[in-house]
């Protein structure tokens, strides 16, 4: 008894565990029992807890808990200019980064009142489409993962890598791109990265086939997900459910479509839509729109124009760095953005543009100065994780972590 | 009739006393309503069939500093008959700060009121579940008010102790 107590140092724990030294089998099958999954669970694509009531194994209801990974982003931005926030919109949604570059400075020139080159709007259009299949497939891989059919990730990422390095070739970094600037985007894109881009296009069709090969003949992934964590169209839209997953569920929905921003009104693509809005609908959703993201791609390759790729608005945008060594105008403007700011006109947009995990909207505030007053991060993945506690009621505990991987929040983006 | 346009006069014509403000900035209709009449309001534009503001896609709020009314909230709700997105605003009156909840109309917006009263402290009545979103239970700060400094108050989050 000695030595328990040096074991167990709460007092109350130790009783409790002493008065039920006689638990029977009966005893653990009549009563519910709360556990909790995450924040370090490998299939919450990262730090997202679940608190869980059980009985047996059914869930009988379920609590998201969020903020593991809250780093203040808004407050961060009350603190800095608009271009020193470019590098942080990284961080929201690590998986597809340029999507989150494009849509924030779509935002700040809407606030500003100008517009970017054609070219440059249509290197946006064609990084933020790549983006978005890089994003789709960590989400597709890690889903199959989740799920139990780890071939796929290998599959999904070794395609990933090979946007990964166009993005390498065009901004410099693999990951953290911060490639776009107010204005325009900081370097053109030359020949050899739009055959880089074709090439990858070219290939990319086979590899899709296969990967579908593996998943459409495995009878266990199949019937693991179908009719799990079925959110119907009423609920996809009282919940604020947007993106792959409400689009799932039957609603055709793309911002892309419906406020077509950047040149996607030039382009021709479908909406893919599901009636049944359940975990494999949501799975075939997200392969559907790579597809539809690669006949983008093919077209905005075919209608690039040449160009500027950044826009002539001094007191705005930032000159090329050769440009500031070398000329008074440049050096000036320079001075005057960095130590001043752009100074946007005091007013307040919202901005949302389809990221690949649903709307993403920035709601910027400016007094102006120029830093934000106040900028809030409208981020999908937050939205959509509020279904969690509604799809996971009366599921299995295995199904949790399918409707988690069906869902796709990352939680950079949901925690801010 | 221009959607705007039937938007603003449909509720003028419903709430005239309670419309105080209308404002297009950059294409983006936004109404200012007085924060008690926020419920009805709300109510009204998801049921009227010729609006249909279905889905609410954002609550936030504004801390002003030095405003007399210190906080606005800030609501956007879309409707997709029209694909059009409105912004209300409510200038809230009341110290300690609070103001109604819809997420009694809008389920969607639990959790962004949450979060709107971790962050600015702002009291949602009657909402079903208000707890704090990001921040720890038992923070006594509201982070994104404008006192509270960018590099956070030293002591304020417990770290865990040395056993």
């Amino acid at each position: 008894m000695e030595q328990k107590s040096t074991i167990y140092s709460d007092e109350k724990l130790l009783k409790k565990l002493l008065e039920d030294k006689n638990i029977t089998i009966e005893d653990a099958l009549e009563n519910e029992m709360v556990i909790n999954m995450g924040p370090q669970h490998p299939a919450t694509h990262g730090v997202l807890r679940l608190v869980l009531r059980l009985d047996g194994e059914t869930v009988l209801s379920a609590v998201p808990e969020l903020g593991y990974l809250h780093r203040g982003y808004e407050k961060m931005a009350e603190d800095m200019s608009y271009i020193e926030f470019i590098p942080h919109t990284d961080r929201l949604d690590y998986t597809g980064t340029m999507c989150n570059n494009v849509a924030y400075v779509l935002a700040v020139e809407k606030l500003l009142g100008i517009e970017a080159p054609k070219r440059a709007q249509y290197i946006r259009m064609m990084i933020a489409e790549l983006s978005r299949l890089a994003a789709h497939m960590v989400a597709i891989g890690t889903y199959a993962m989740d799920v139990g059919a780890v071939t796929m990730v290998m599959w999904t990422f070794r395609e990933r890598e090979k946007i990964q390095e166009i993005f390498d070739r065009l901004a410099g970094a693999r990951f953290t791109t911060s490639y776009t600037r107010i204005g325009g985007v900081a370097s053109d894109a030359d020949s050899i990265t739009i055959k880089m881009v074709k090439d990858f296009l070219d290939q990319f069709h086979s590899a899709l086939d296969e990967m579908d090969k593996l998943l459409l003949s495995n009878k266990i992934f199949i019937d693991r997900l179908e009719g799990i964590g079925v959110l119907s169209k009423e609920d996809a839209i009282a919940l604020g459910i947007t993106g792959p997953n409400l689009r799932a569920s039957g609603i055709p929905y793309d911002v892309r479509r419906a406020k077509p921003y950047l040149f996607y009104n030039e382009i021709d693509f479908n909406i893919p839509t599901y009636k049944e809005g359940d975990c494999l609908a949501r799975y075939w959703q997200r392969g559907d729109e790579v597809r539809e993201s690669v006949k983008i791609l093919y077209q905005i390759l075919d209608k690039m124009p040449q160009g500027e790729i950044l826009a002539n608005e001094p007191k705005h945008t930032l000159a090329h760095k050769a440009e500031i060594y070398t000329k008074m105008e440049e050096l000036i403007h320079d001075f005057m953005i960095i130590n001043h700011g752009i100074n946007p006109p005091v007013g307040d947009v919202f901005f949302s543009a389809e990221n690949p995990k649903g709307e993403l909207g920035f709601y910027i505030v400016s007094n102006g100065s120029g830093h934000p007053w106040k900028m809030k991060i409208r981020s999908p993945s937050f939205c959509n994780l509020q279904a969690v506690a509604q799809l996971c009621k009366g599921a299995m505990i295995s199904d949790v972590v399918a409707i988690i991987g069906s869902l796709d929040p990352v939680m950079g983006e949901a925690d801010k | 009739m221009p959607l705007k346009k039937l938007v603003t006069e449909k509720l003028k014509n419903n709430f005239n006393e309670s419309i105080l403000d209308v404002s297009d900035f950059r294409n983006d209709l936004s109404i200012t309503v007085a924060s008690n009449k926020i419920l009805d309001i709300a109510k009204f534009l998801k049921e009227d069939p010729e609006l249909e503001f279905v889905m609410c896609k954002d609550v936030t709020a504004i801390d002003w500093a030095t405003r007399k009314n210190r906080f606005t909230v800030v609501y956007h709700v879309y409707s997709f008959k029209y694909n059009f997105t409105l912004r209300l605003k409510c200038n809230i009156t009341d110290e300690p700060p609070k103001i109604d909840t819809v997420s009694l109309v809008w389920p969607s917006a639990n959790w962004y009121e949450r979060e709107t009263y971790d962050m600015y402290g702002i009291v949602f009545i009657n909402h079903p579940d208000l707890r704090r979103m990001y921040m720890p239970e038992g923070f006594q700060y509201h982070p994104l008010r404008k006192e509270f400094p960018v590099l956070g108050i030293p002591g304020s989050l417990p770290l865990p102790e040395k056993i």
